[in-house]
């Protein structure tokens, strides 16, 4: 999926500046948990999360994950969006919370990983 | 070539700096993804655990054209029981470390999982030494 299909399927808003046109999403894995993110071999790859912080950047950059969906109206801070503008990394806004994304990305094709 | 980071402790915000910067390092020498992406997860993992544990830190990153390796020297409060540590699950983070989505013990099996060589050493009251080695083809 398309950045703009996840958008739209998820009420979502695209808060950073980056090179989102290319972006394919085929996989995502939704998760709080860092620790539990960095274990993932992974590749096309979105991150669910309600955890909006520095470290949320940090760990996606470390994985090559490249697209960010905050659940249930957090904000992406500014540094937050600095960051990830610097390593092209996409963060999308969501007012659903995590598991209504998941099934909403889930039915509309989105992979899981296990 | 080597680089030097310095780390400290309870300093989130710059959590992850150093293996920010050896990531990008790795991509300018052409490095492998595949290999690079082991190498600075297993670093972010032991950057992390220094702003996480310890007093202070630092990282020395040498790099040959058959391999990297990493050297984290903390002073800290050392660990107690190493084969404890390496269990996953088993963990002594604080509340403030959870909450920016670590300290789930799961850390030092995951450099392990993602270094071709790994060597821990600690003096309780005093700090670890966490030395690893990818190889790069």
């Amino acid at each position: 999926m398309t950045v703009d299909e996840i958008v739209e399927v998820i009420e979502g808003v695209v808060v950073t500046k980056t090179d989102a046109d290319s972006l394919e999403i085929e996989y995502a894995m939704a998760s709080d948990l860092m620790s539990d993110v960095l274990t993932l071999d992974t590749e096309n790859a979105a991150l669910i999360t309600g955890l909006s912080n520095i470290q949320t950047i940090r760990t996606v950059e470390m994985q090559d994950i490249q697209c960010i969906i905050l659940a249930r109206g957090k904000r992406a801070t500014a540094e937050m969006i600095k960051l990830a503008e610097q390593d092209n990394i996409t963060i999308i806004e969501s007012p659903y919370a995590m598991y209504r994304i998941s099934g909403v990305l889930y039915q509309a094709g989105i992979k899981p990983h296990y | 070539m080597e680089f030097e980071y310095k780390v400290e402790g309870g300093d989130f915000t710059n959590a992850g700096s150093a293996s920010s910067s050896v990531k990008k390092t790795l991509k300018k020498l052409n490095v492998d993804p595949k290999i690079t992406r082991k190498i600075v997860v297993a670093l972010y993992e032991a950057e992390v655990n220094i702003v996480a544990h310890a007093y202070r830190g630092d990282i020395l990153v040498k790099i040959s054209p058959e391999q990297i390796n990493i050297t984290l020297t903390d002073e800290g409060p050392g660990i107690e029981n190493i084969e404890q540590a390496m269990v996953e699950g088993y963990s002594t983070a604080s509340a403030k470390v959870r909450e920016m989505g670590f300290g789930a013990g799961m850390g030092l099996a995951n450099i392990k999982k993602n270094t071709d060589q790994m060597n821990i050493q600690s003096e309780v009251g005093k700090g670890t030494v966490l030395s690893f080695t990818n190889f790069l083809s």
